[in-house]
């Protein structure tokens, strides 16, 4: 087991430096530069060049990325060319936002939706299978950000119950807090919620067909354990299979929900950098979602061990 | 269909009768099959369905609601929104489908070859790990920023995004048929690879990967949209649902019918895409709802 | 026991809650969202204009234009020119200090104007004919020059695009192609960097030992007195969330608004829409004079034949009251402009003409690629009416989409087409930028020109003509003698004027017109 978790954090470093190398090699071939976006408008090209210069950023492939590595593997990500704020910084400053918000999300998803699942799973055929159905297949039907904008013309501006967009510390209180976080999760989560429900209702109905839960019923005991003890544990490798996927999902969509709710989140922090082209920032945060994307695929195929004591590694 | 029937997959014609049949007793997937190619439809023959040029610009007559002149009124350089929804069929059915079949055409070759030779799947399954951790948000807008904006680029940004999902499932599917008695017997025999993969693995990932593909198909179209609203989708002149939707975000609560009406198009499309793979799935093989 | 326990908590809650309430009573916070987002603290690498309004936050400048385009002292006390037009004498005022509690000298002065002169094409101009600059002491110095430059005072009081701010001495030291990592300086406003967070907020606090001018407030002149304690600026990408936001409370201040967005925000009664900005901006047209079609002045003629700045003023601006044609090269509504000359822009539009000149010019459907940005709805509108225009004429019309940082960088390239090159761009720029012959745009020095690259000596011989005008009258003759230069050789041209409202909050009092939004003198109710 631990040889397991030792092997797959070793793949784990292969695949960031795999992604850090074609990451940082897109970059040095992309057309854009920032040194045209720093000088602005009015600059001329001779303007451009000399900040180009100064930036270092004409000096050949190798040089700049065994800087960066070297300097990658002291633990520093590298400087924002724009705001001079080293990168640590900056994704420091917005790590809070995407991780409430994403937790939010997931909780919020994965306590609406799994018990759903389950629901519709229990009484099939019914009008609860149908609408969760129903839910499940709408959910995936509507880009978030129509979703975002019709929640907050309904909550914010018709019926003034939340706030319209921006994100309070938690320090600042926790109803603040969480009621800045409440539509964007709703929004977000729901093509999360379709597809977790969708799949716990798949694999429930499996489940529920097998030998040994009709010799659980058989046996007297209640359905409401039948269904948590018995059929939803095993139900559980699937289930946390698509959490696991869903979390690639769910970078996806931040992004459009942090832009249409203006939450300062990592997500926004990268699609503004990747306009400017600013470098250090963009690769830093590819290989920060690399690694974290990674580690969430170990700790999902680990927690299979809890539902399935047959896998073995 | 009890636990007590052994997995073993179904090939040959007798599964094409099962799944007509079967795919009959879903009345909601033939209602998407039908919604589905009526949009096709739509896509073709936009040209003579009353619709004007779509890119032609009047801004004299911007932001009309829809009128008996303008069915959807105009947007906001004066552009007849019912042309720009109808011909924004072709644009965003052609990302859906073309997405679909790129991926499942790559997806299908790697998995393929990934699950028969050992030491390339371990290389090749950390690959996809890499790729599946970069958003496809985000590798759109790196494409995008790289070259230009164009349909072509949106189709390659999500296939990549969509092939790593693809390899796993047919590698899946080609791990366990692996150990089926047929294929250890065509392999004792002799059989070259090439052939036992022709033979005896494809037909039995066709299914599986026709329902995935629908599923595809449907999400690659909320993804351009998704792309269109951030800006690094579909080039502005040439309309898709998606970035019709995208230029008048702001407009929501002043022209709405800008976004509601294309919107309407896009959920309408992609729910029948995703009724439609449900019902095939449903009707293939039940047990697969637990795998997609 | 349970009792006294909620009864001390109960206290406590209100205690806390009163506290609280008069604190923030006490504090008047002014939240802003500006028109972008504020990523390079330097006013003098960059042309941005958010960087520029960040500038006159925290800086402060010698003099300053006024309301009716004079230029007023701001640090400056008093000032001489000598007989001979060749030695300006500047002597700066008392108390004036940097936000390090440092005294403004010469010495900061000199160094902040050598830095900025580097950068700014006026600037420039006038180093032509610098000597050089002393410092007699600590608050007086001396600026000697070569030759007679009357624009001098243009230069120093400059509204827009590369201000020449004060900084001190060892920050304007550095590289002027190098950012400076501090922002420094002697202005109404504090930066307050720890809680900078880039990409969402900027904070400002008064700086409560600026010693403002008496005279009133007129645009960049007079004084700058701070009515409120703290300002936030909160960047919000989605235009419809701000304006939800601004309707909300949520922010007292929205500096610039698409104009469809006006009746959302004119149903609400405590919101009040304005236009603030008499100036306005222009839309710029530009080619690229080094290949073929645009290199053929017939070409160019061709489009401007056709070019209907109605068109592009209700694509920009959504109505009539907020953008309208501008038949000038300068900036209508201010001194110089003039329609000498303009007959060709502004009489019917005449497709038959266009078709001739091309003819003429011996076009042979070269490709024209028209480089646009999908997340500049200004410049995206022209790109499309342009391009859809170009094609009923018949041209071979590329329209190629990127987002800003691609349009930006591309048209830096001097390739041809088929190797990355480009033909035509659009762009904008605020009046106060285009309101001379010494506007970016229309110099036509050919390699050091802007991008497009137009070159035509007699051009700029012309513009010599007005730097040297000695009064008003001169210039205004020298101006027109461009203008009419200037439609004959087409270094650009201009696609409409337009203004951009500004919202905010009817508790607010005291917001100055002007065309750059100043945050000083506004009060919050």
């Amino acid at each position: 087991m631990i040889l397991y978790i030792m092997r797959r954090l070793g793949a784990t470093l292969v695949v960031m430096a795999v992604v850090a190398l074609v990451v940082f090699s897109l970059l040095f071939l992309t057309p854009g530069d920032p040194a045209a976006v720093i000088a602005g408008d009015i600059a001329t090209a001779d303007d451009i060049a000399r900040i180009r210069m100064k930036l270092g950023l004409d000096q050949p492939f190798l040089v700049q990325f065994g800087g960066w590595a070297w300097r990658l593997l002291h633990g520093d990500l590298g400087t924002s060319i724009f705001t001079n704020l080293p990168v640590t910084t900056l994704i420091a400053q917005r790590v809070q936002p995407t991780v409430s918000l994403t937790l939010c999300t997931l909780v919020v998803a994965v306590l609406i939706a799994v018990p759903l699942g389950v629901a519709a799973a229990a009484r099939a055929g019914t009008w609860l299978d149908r609408f969760v159905i129903g839910f499940a297949v709408f959910g995936f039907s509507v880009p978030v950000f129509v979703l975002a904008y019709g929640l907050i013309i309904v909550f914010s501006v018709r019926l003034e119950w939340l706030p319209v967009q921006g994100y309070r510390n938690i320090s600042e209180g926790l109803w603040p807090w969480l009621s800045h976080l409440i539509l964007p999760s709703i929004a977000l989560g729901t093509v999360y919620m379709a597809l977790i429900a969708r799949i716990t209702r798949a694999a429930m109905l499996d489940v529920l067909a097998q030998d040994y839960i009709r010799t659980a019923n058989a046996k007297g005991l209640a359905p409401r354990e039948v269904l948590v003890r018995h059929a939803l544990k095993n139900a559980g490798v699937p289930i946390v299979t698509v959490i696991g996927i869903g979390v690639g999902l769910l970078i996806s969509g931040a992004i459009v929900t942090e832009t249409v709710f203006a939450i300062p989140g990592i997500g926004r922090l990268t699609v503004d950098a990747i306009l400017r082209r600013d470098y250090p920032i963009i690769q830093g945060v590819i290989l920060l979602f690399s690694a974290i994307y990674v580690l969430i695929n170990l700790l999902v195929d680990l927690s299979y061990r809890l539902f399935d004591p047959r896998i073995r590694y | 269909m009890t636990a007590a029937v052994l997995s073993t997959p179904r090939f040959a014609s007798p599964t094409w009768q099962r799944f007509r049949d079967a795919f009959a007793r879903h009345p909601t997937a033939i209602a998407g099959g039908i919604v589905l190619l009526v949009m096709v439809l739509i896509a073709l023959f936009a040209p003579w369905l009353g619709t004007v040029d779509p890119q032609a610009v009047s801004p004299i007559q911007r932001l009309k609601p829809p009128s008996s002149e303008h069915w959807f009124g105009t947007d906001m350089l004066g552009r007849d929104v019912y042309s720009r929804v109808i011909y924004g069929s072709r644009v965003s059915l052609a990302v859906g489908l073309a997405v679909a079949a790129l991926s499942l055409a790559i997806g299908l070759t790697i998995g393929l070859v990934t699950g028969f030779i050992r030491w390339l799947d371990a290389v090749v399954m950390r690959v996809m790990d890499g790729l599946m951790s970069i958003p496809s948000v985000l590798l759109a807008i790196a494409l995008m920023a790289l070259t230009k904006a164009s349909v072509t680029n949106v189709i390659l940004a999500i296939t990549l995004a969509e092939v790593p999902r693809v390899v796993r499932l047919v590698r899946g599917l080609v791990l366990s048929l692996r150990e089926q008695p047929y294929v250890a017997a065509a392999v004792a025999a002799g059989t070259s690879l090439p052939l036992i993969l022709l033979r005896h693995i494809l037909p039995n990932t066709a299914a599986p990967l026709l329902v995935q593909g629908t599923y595809i198909c449907a999400s690659a179209m909320i993804v351009e949209a998704i792309l269109s609203f951030i800006g690094a989708g579909t080039p502005p002149n040439v309309p898709s649902w998606g970035n019709i939707m995208a230029e008048a975000r702001s407009l929501f609560q002043i022209a709405g019918y800008l976004i509601l009406l294309p919107g309407l198009f896009l959920s309408i499309t992609v729910l029948a895409v995703n009724l439609l793979g449900d019902g095939m799935r449903d009707a293939l093989d039940p047990r697969l709802a637990r795998r997609m | 026991m349970k009792v006294v326990f909620a009864t001390l908590r109960a206290a406590a809650l209100v205690v806390a809650l009163v506290a609280a309430g008069t604190a923030s009573a006490q504090q008047k916070v002014l939240k802003f969202i500006p028109q972008a987002d504020l990523r390079i603290l330097d006013p003098i690498t960059t042309t941005a204009y958010i960087t520029r309004n960040h500038g006159y936050m925290v800086y402060d400048t010698l003099f300053a234009t006024d309301a009716k385009f004079q230029i007023q002292p701001q640090m400056v006390d008093k000032w001489t020119l000598s007989a001979d037009k060749l030695t300006y004498t500047f002597t700066l005022r008392d108390g004036l200090k940097f936000h390090d509690g440092q005294p403004v000298r010469s010495a900061d002065c000199i160094a902040s104007l050598e830095r900025w002169a580097k950068r700014d094409a006026l600037g420039q101009k006038l180093t032509q004919s610098v000597d050089g600059w002393t410092a007699v002491n600590d608050k007086t110095f001396r600026l000697k020059l070569k030759k007679p430059f009357p624009r001098t005072l243009d230069a120093l009081g400059k509204l827009s695009a590369v201000v020449p701010f004060i900084m001190p001495e060892r920050i304007a030291k550095t590289d002027p192609f190098q950012n400076i990592t501090e922002a420094i300086g002697s202005g109404p406003f504090k930066f307050v960097k720890e809680e900078w967070v880039p990409g969402n907020k900027v904070v400002y606090v008064k700086n409560t030992d600026y010693v403002p001018r008496k005279e009133p407030p007129s645009w960049a002149a007079g004084g700058k007195v701070v009515k409120v304690d703290r300002v936030e600026w909160i960047y919000i990408p989605d235009s419809a969330t701000a304006a939800a936001a601004l309707n909300a409370g949520e922010a007292d201040w929205w500096e610039q608004l698409p104009p469809d967005l006006i009746p959302l925000l004119r149903k609400n009664k405590d919101v009040r829409v304005e236009n603030i900005d008499p100036l306005g901006s222009l839309g710029i047209l530009r080619f690229n004079f080094l290949h073929p079609p645009f290199n053929n002045q017939k070409m160019r003629e061709a489009v401007l034949a056709v070019l209907d700045q109605k068109d592009y003023a209700i694509a920009i601006a959504g109505d009539e009251k907020n953008g309208h044609p501008c038949y000038s090269f300068f900036t209508c509504g201010t001194p110089l402009s003039t329609e000498a000359g303009a007959e060709k822009l502004k009489g019917k539009r005449d497709f038959e003409r266009a078709k001739k000149l091309i003819q003429e010019a011996g076009y042979k459907g070269e490709k024209i690629v028209i480089i646009t940005a999908t997340d500049q709805p200004i410049v995206q509108a022209q790109s499309l009416l342009t391009s859809e225009t170009l094609r009923k004429l018949g041209l071979n019309v590329d329209l190629q989409a990127g987002d800003w940082g691609t349009l930006i960088t591309r048209r830096t390239s001097k390739e041809p087409v088929d190797k990355g090159g480009w033909s035509l761009f659009h762009t904008w720029a605020v009046g106060p930028d285009m309101i001379s012959p010494a506007n970016f745009a229309i110099v036509s020095s050919g390699d050091k020109a802007w991008f497009g690259w137009p070159n035509d000596p007699t051009l700029e011989d012309l513009r010599n003509v007005w730097f040297n005008a000695t009064d008003a009258a001169a210039g205004k003759k020298a101006a027109e003698a461009v203008q009419v230069q200037a439609f004959s050789y087409i270094p650009y041209i201009t696609t409409a004027q337009f203004i951009i409202p500004t919202a905010y909050r009817t508790n607010l009092s005291g917001v100055i017109v002007a065309p750059v939004t100043f945050l000083w003198n506004v009060e919050k109710k």
